[in-house]
């Protein structure tokens, strides 16, 4: 199975998924783990892929959203954006509504 | 591997002249800035697609020579 195929059944099977650097415990950027504190604020469900530990997918990750860097959230399939978007989007009020809105359930 | 935050702020206006750029040095390395960019080119824009114009002017260094660059886009009030 090719990289992309990995990626996109990956991100299709969960409603939301963060690409990072690390785990939620031990998170290995700082981008990263201001990515899980909000997701962790925002109390969803929510899956994570460390890409240390998979180089394709560190790269394939970046291809397959045209976005240069990691952390990546998806919710429902859907690139949402990196840890600085996430951080204005969550400021605005607006990520809560992109998880009401796609009906993702509360952890 | 590391940027100047002159020549950041210079490629930023080349791709969006009409921007106000203001980049702080976040831990003196020439590896970690936040940079804040106004234009009214974002207007009705996606943050993603905001952001991504400003990738593009730094030339695909964005996650290579420039390892961290806090970015914060809007549009003039």
């Amino acid at each position: 199975m090719s990289t992309d195929q990995r990626i996109s059944e990956i991100v299709n099977g969960n409603d939301v998924v963060l690409f990072m650097k690390g785990t939620p415990l031990f998170p290995q950027c700082g981008f990263s783990s201001k990515a899980i504190a909000i997701l962790e604020h925002l109390g969803v469900e929510y899956s994570t892929v460390d890409v240390l530990q998979d180089m394709e997918i560190r790269s394939g990750i970046k291809a397959f959203s045209d976005w240069p860097t990691i952390p990546q959230l998806y919710v429902k399939g859907e690139f949402v954006g990196g840890s600085d978007i996430m951080m204005e989007m969550f400021q605005a009020g607006e990520l809560q509504q992109v998880m009401e809105d796609s009906g993702v359930k509360a952890a | 591997m590391a940027m100047p935050a002159a020549e950041i702020e210079a490629m930023i206006r080349a791709a969006l002249p009409d921007a106000e750029v203001e980049i702080t040095d976040l831990a003196g390395d020439g590896d970690h800035y936040a940079a804040r960019v106004v234009s009214a080119s974002f207007a009705g824009m996606a943050r993603v697609k905001q952001h991504k114009l400003v990738y593009e002017a730094l030339g695909g260094r964005m996650g290579g020579e420039l390892h961290a660059l806090q970015l914060t886009t809007a549009v003039p009030n």
